[in-house]
C-alpha cells in the first residue's frame, strides 16, 4: 500500500506530465480574466444608485408593506421572518429543498451500508478504492477519543449551555433575530462537539441513523404540508383558521414557529450526519 | 376559480413531497411510488396542457395569502404546460425504460436515493418552468445543479467523483454569476418579479438610463445560464458527465436539465428583460455566434470520438448550439425553432442514450468499432437507435428534420446573418450524418471475428424486460409524433410566445 | 472621482472580491483553496446584497418600540435573500468538500488536474 502510495506521488508524476510553463498559463490567465471582470464590474457599480439612499429604486412599495403591514398579515415581530416565511415562503421552501438533496448526495457518496463486521470485511473486498481505508468502521475506532479529560470537563460545561441556546434561538425566530435556520446550525454544533468528546458510542444512544432519517422525514413532511396548505387556500381566497396570536409572545405569528422548529430540526440533524458520514461513512 | 388552476401547484408539490417520503422507502417501493408520481405529474401536465389551450391565456397562481409583487406567485400559459410535460414524461419514461440499467450501475441501498434525485430534479425543473420570479428561479436552478451532480456520481466508479466535481465546479461558477446578475437587476429595478421587472426596464430603457449596466447585467445571466447548459466555449464537462454516468441520468442531464437552464434564459429575455430591449443591446450575436461555432465544433469533435457513449455527449453540444443560434436570430419565428428544437432534441438524446444502453451494458461495448455486428444480436435496441440517430441527423417525418427546417425558415431574411446560419446548417447535418450513419451502420455489418463467444455477452433486455420495451417504444413514437404532428405543436408554440411576456 | 469611489465604496469591495473567488474557483488547482473560492465568491454577493438593502441611519427590521413606520426601518427583503443564499451556499459547500474527500480517498491527491488525469487513464 505504502509503495504504491509513493509510486503515485502526485509531485513525481506532476513534475513529468504537467509542466512549470502549464502553471505560469493558469496563473496570468487568472490574472488577467480577474483583472478584466474587475473592470467590467466596476464600472457597472459606479454608474448604480448610491448606497444608503433612501430613494433608490428598491425602496418601493414592496418594502413598505412589508414593514408597515407585516405585523398585522403574519404576526412576526422580525420582519424578516415574517418576510421569507410567509410573503416569500415559495423561495424558503425551496431553499430547505437545497439543503434536503445536498444531504441526499452527501449520503451517495459517503455512506457505507455495510453494518456488522463481516459487512465490513466484505466491503473491503469490493472494488471502491474508498472502502479500502480510513472509512471502515474498524479504523474509524482508532479516530474515537481515548479519555481525553479536559475535552470531556470542558464539553460537558459548555454543551448544554450550546443547546440551549439553539432551542431558544429557534423558538424566537419570530420575535428576535435568529430562526431555524441559524438555531439549527447552533443546535448541530453542540452535537458535533459532544460527539467528538464523548465518541459515537454515547451520542449512539439518542441520535443514530433511524432517529435521523425520521425527525429529518417528519419535519420535511410538516413543512411540506404547511406550507402546502397556506398555498392552497392563498390561491384558492379561502381564510385561513390558524390564528395569529398576540404579537411579541411566543406563542404567536401563526405557521411561521411551525415552520421554525422544523427548519431547526432539519438543519441540526443535517448538520450532524454530515459529520458523521465524513468521519465514519454512516450516521 | 377553476379547480384545474391548482394543478401547476399541485404537481411541483407532489414530485417534493414524493422526494421526501421515498427516503425512507426501500428500493422496490421508492421504484413504484417514483413511477406512479411521475405518471401523475405527467396527467396533472396534459390537463393544465389542454385547459391554457382552451382558453388561451395564462394564469397567475399566488403561492401563499398575498398577491404579486408581495408574495411568491407562479404563472402559466400553454407554453410553460407543454415544457412541463415534456420533462415529466421524459423522466418517467427514461426512469421506466432505464430499470435495469439502474438496477446494475447503482448500489442496492442507495437506489432510493438514486429516485429521490429524479424526483427533486423533475419539481425543480417544474417549478422554474412555471416561476414567475427570478430569485425563486435561482433557488430552484440551484436544487437542479445538486440532483444533476448526485445524478452523475450515482454510478459509483472512481472517476465518476472527478467528473461531478468538474460539473459541479463549472456550474457553480454559472450560479454566481447569474446570482450577481439577478443582484444588480433587483438593484436597479427594485423588483423580483418578472412582469415588475419588465415594467420598470422598459421605462428605463425610454428614459436611456442605465444603458450600460443592463448591458452587462443581460450578459451576466446569459453566459451564467450558458455555462449551467453546456454552450461551446464551457462545454468541457459534457463528454465526461454524459459518457461516463449511468445511461438514465445521461438522459435527464442532457434531455432535461440543460434545457430547463434553457427556457429560462428565453424566459429571462422574452417575458424578464423584453426582447426589444435584449435585440437593441447586442447580446444576441454572443448567442448566435457562440451557437453556431458549437455547431460546428460540436461535430467536428463528435467526428473525432472513438467512445460510443461519449460521442453521443458531443452531439449534445452541437444540438444545444442549435438552440443558442434560434434565439440568436432574435426574431419570434427564431425563438419558435430553438423551443421546438428543445423538445425535439430531448426526445431523440433520451430515446439514444437509453437504447444505447443494451450495446454498453449488455455487451461492454466502448468503442464505435466494436458495435459491429450488435444489430443482429440486439435487434430491438438497433432499430431503436436507428430512428433516433435518423431523427438527429434530419430524415424527413422524424422530429430532427422539423426542427431543422423550421430554424432554416427562421434564419431567411436576415442578410449575412442568414448565410451563415444556412451554411452552419448545412455543414452540420453532413456531418451529423457523418457520425451517427457511421454507428448505424457499423450495428448492421456482420461481424466476422469471433465476439459473439465472448463469455459475459447478456442477453437482450428487449427478451426480457417490458420496462424497457414500453418506454423505448414511447420515446420512438414521440419522435414519429413531433416529425409528422409537427403542425399543432408549432402552434401551440406560436401562441405560448405570443402570451409569454 | 475620489468621491464617487468612497460613495460605491461597499459596492467596489464586494466587486473585488467576487472577481477573486471566481478566479480561484476557476484556476485553483487544489480543491480546498477552490472552496475557498467559492465560499469568498458567495461571501461577496451577500456584503452587495446587503448594502443595498442598507439606508443610512435606519434600524435593522425588526419592530421595537411599536413603532411600524417604514421611515424608521432599512429594506428588509435584501436581508431575506442573503438568508436564503447562505443556506444554498453552505449546501453546496458541504456537497464539495465530502467529493473532494472521496476523491482523496481513491486518489490520495487534491489536486483535480492530477486526479482528472488518473481518471483518464482508467480507461
Amino acid at each position: 500500500m505504502k509503495a504504491e502510495r509513493e509510486k503515485n506521488d502526485p509531485k513525481t508524476i506532476i513534475s513529468g506530465k504537467i509542466s512549470g510553463k502549464l502553471k505560469a498559463v493558469y496563473r496570468v490567465s487568472a490574472v488577467v480574466l480577474a483583472v478584466l471582470l474587475f473592470f467590467m464590474l466596476a464600472t457597472v457599480m459606479i454608474g448604480m444608485p448610491d448606497i444608503g439612499n433612501k430613494n433608490n429604486p428598491d425602496n418601493n412599495e414592496v418594502a413598505k408593506r412589508y414593514i408597515e403591514n407585516g405585523l398585522e398579515e403574519t404576526g412576526a415581530v422580525n420582519i424578516v421572518s415574517g418576510m421569507i416565511l410567509d410573503y416569500r415562503a415559495f423561495d424558503t421552501f425551496g431553499e430547505s429543498c437545497v439543503l434536503f438533496a445536498a444531504t441526499i448526495c452527501v449520503m451517495i457518496m459517503l455512506r457505507i451500508d455495510g453494518q456488522t463486521k463481516e459487512d465490513d470485511e466484505e466491503a473491503k473486498k469490493v472494488t471502491f478504492g474508498i472502502r479500502e481505508s480510513a472509512f471502515s468502521l474498524i479504523d474509524s475506532r482508532n479516530y474515537e477519543p481515548e479519555n481525553d479529560s479536559i475535552l470531556k470537563k470542558s464539553a460537558l460545561l459548555v454543551v448544554p449551555l450550546i443547546l440551549v441556546f439553539g432551542i431558544y434561538v429557534v423558538l424566537n425566530g419570530h420575535i428576535s433575530p435568529g430562526g431555524g435556520f441559524s438555531g439549527g446550525a447552533i443546535l448541530g454544533a453542540g452535537l458535533i462537539l459532544f460527539l467528538s468528546a464523548f465518541g459515537f458510542s454515547a451520542t449512539e444512544k439518542f441520535m443514530n441513523a433511524k432517529t435521523v432519517k425520521i425527525t429529518t422525514l417528519v419535519s420535511l413532511l410538516i413543512y411540506c404540508l404547511a406550507k402546502s396548505y397556506s398555498f392552497f387556500t392563498g390561491a384558492n381566497h379561502i381564510e385561513s383558521v390558524i390564528p395569529l396570536g398576540t404579537p411579541g409572545a411566543i406563542l404567536s405569528s401563526g405557521l411561521i414557529l411551525v415552520l421554525n422548529i422544523c427548519v431547526g430540526l432539519v438543519v441540526a440533524c443535517t448538520m450532524y450526519s454530515f459529520y458523521a458520514l465524513v468521519r465514519r461513512g454512516r450516521i | 376559480m377553476d379547480f384545474i388552476k391548482n394543478f401547476p401547484f399541485f404537481s411541483i408539490m407532489l414530485s417534493m413531497f414524493c422526494a421526501i417520503v421515498l427516503s425512507v422507502l426501500n428500493r422496490k417501493a421508492a421504484k413504484y411510488m417514483t413511477r406512479i408520481v411521475l405518471g401523475a405529474v405527467v396527467c396533472l401536465s396534459v390537463a393544465v396542457l389542454f385547459f391554457t389551450i382552451q382558453r388561451g391565456e395564462s394564469y397567475v397562481y399566488y403561492m401563499g395569502h398575498f398577491p404579486a409583487p408581495w408574495g411568491n406567485e407562479i404563472r402559466f400559459g400553454c407554453l410553460e404546460s407543454l415544457f412541463s410535460l415534456f420533462v415529466s414524461l421524459i423522466a418517467f419514461l427514461s426512469v421506466v425504460a432505464g430499470t435495469k440499467a439502474v438496477e446494475d450501475d447503482v448500489e442496492d441501498r442507495k437506489e432510493n436515493l438514486f429516485y429521490i434525485l429524479v424526483c427533486l430534479m423533475t419539481s425543480s425543473l417544474l417549478a422554474m418552468s412555471y416561476t414567475n420570479d427570478l430569485f425563486t428561479g435561482y433557488v430552484f436552478i440551484e436544487i437542479n445543479t445538486i440532483a444533476g451532480c448526485g445524478l452523475i456520481m450515482v454510478r459509483q466508479i472512481g472517476k465518476t467523483t472527478v467528473t461531478a466535481i468538474r460539473y459541479m465546479v463549472i456550474s457553480i461558477l454559472g450560479s454566481g454569476l447569474f446570482l450577481m446578475g439577478v443582484t444588480l437587476l433587483y438593484t436597479l429595478t427594485g423588483h423580483l418579479l418578472m412582469s415588475n421587472i419588465k415594467e420598470s426596464v422598459a421605462e428605463l430603457a425610454q428614459s436611456g438610463e442605465y444603458r450600460v449596466q443592463f448591458t452587462i447585467v443581460i450578459g451576466l445571466m446569459l453566459v451564467g445560464l450558458a455555462i449551467k447548459s453546456g454552450l461551446f466555449p464551457f462545454h468541457l464537462w459534457i463528454p465526461d458527465a454524459y459518457g461516463q454516468s449511468n445511461v438514465v441520468s445521461s438522459s435527464l442531464l442532457s434531455s432535461t436539465v440543460s434545457k430547463g437552464y434553457i427556457f429560462l434564459l428565453i424566459k429571462i429575455f422574452v417575458r424578464t428583460i423584453g426582447f426589444d430591449v435584449i435585440k437593441s443591446c447586442g447580446v444576441l450575436y454572443i448567442c448566435f455566434t457562440l451557437g453556431v461555432v458549437a455547431m460546428i465544433l460540436g461535430s467536428v469533435m463528435a467526428l473525432h470520438e472513438k467512445s460510443f457513449r461519449r460521442m453521443i455527449a458531443y452531439s449534445s453540444i452541437a444540438q444545444i448550439g442549435y438552440i443558442y443560434m434560434g434565439i440568436g436570430l432574435g426574431t419570434a419565428a427564431g425563438v419558435a425553432a430553438a423551443v421546438f428544437h428543445i423538445f425535439a432534441h430531448g426526445a431523440t438524446k433520451s430515446l439514444l442514450f437509453i437504447s444505447s444502453s443494451e450495446f454498453t451494458e449488455g455487451s461492454h461495448t466502448k468503442t464505435i468499432e466494436e458495435l459491429k455486428g450488435l444489430g443482429y444480436k440486439y435487434k430491438f435496441s438497433a432499430f431503436c437507435y436507428s430512428v433516433g440517430a435518423f431523427s438527429i441527423v434530419g430524415f424527413p417525418l422524424l422530429a430532427g428534420f422539423v426542427s431543422k427546417l423550421l430554424l432554416g425558415g427562421a434564419a431567411i431574411g436576415h442578410g449575412a446573418m442568414q448565410w451563415i446560419a444556412l451554411l452552419a446548417l448545412a455543414v452540420s447535418t453532413i456531418l451529423n450524418a457523418i457520425y451517427f450513419l457511421r454507428t448505424v451502420i457499423y450495428l448492421f455489418i456482420p461481424d466476422k471475428a469471433e465476439k459473439t463467444d465472448k463469455p459475459d455477452m447478456v442477453p437482450a433486455y428487449s427478451m426480457n424486460c417490458e420496462d424497457y420495451v414500453f418506454g423505448i417504444l414511447i420515446l420512438v413514437m414521440i419522435n414519429l409524433v413531433l416529425g409528422l404532428a409537427s403542425g399543432p405543436i408549432i402552434n401551440i408554440i406560436n401562441n405560448g410566445l405570443d402570451i409569454f411576456s | 472621482m475620489w468621491n464617487l469611489i468612497v460613495r460605491h465604496l461597499n459596492d467596489l469591495v464586494a466587486v473585488a472580491l467576487f472577481v477573486i473567488g471566481f478566479a480561484d474557483l476557476l484556476f485553483q488547482k487544489n480543491m480546498i483553496k477552490k472552496v475557498i473560492g467559492l465560499n469568498v465568491m458567495d461571501s461577496s454577493i451577500y456584503l452587495l446584497l446587503a448594502s443595498q438593502g442598507y439606508i443610512t441611519g435606519r434600524k435593522a427590521p425588526i419592530i421595537t418600540d411599536g413603532v411600524m413606520s417604514a421611515e424608521y426601518y432599512i429594506n428588509p427583503i435584501p436581508s431575506g435573500l442573503v438568508l436564503t443564499g447562505i443556506v444554498v451556499s453552505v449546501s453546496v459547500t458541504a456537497l464539495l468538500l465530502s467529493m473532494t474527500i472521496r476523491m482523496y480517498k481513491k486518489y490520495h491527491s487534491l489536486d483535480l488536474d492530477y486526479c482528472l488525469m488518473m481518471a483518464r487513464g482508467e480507461g
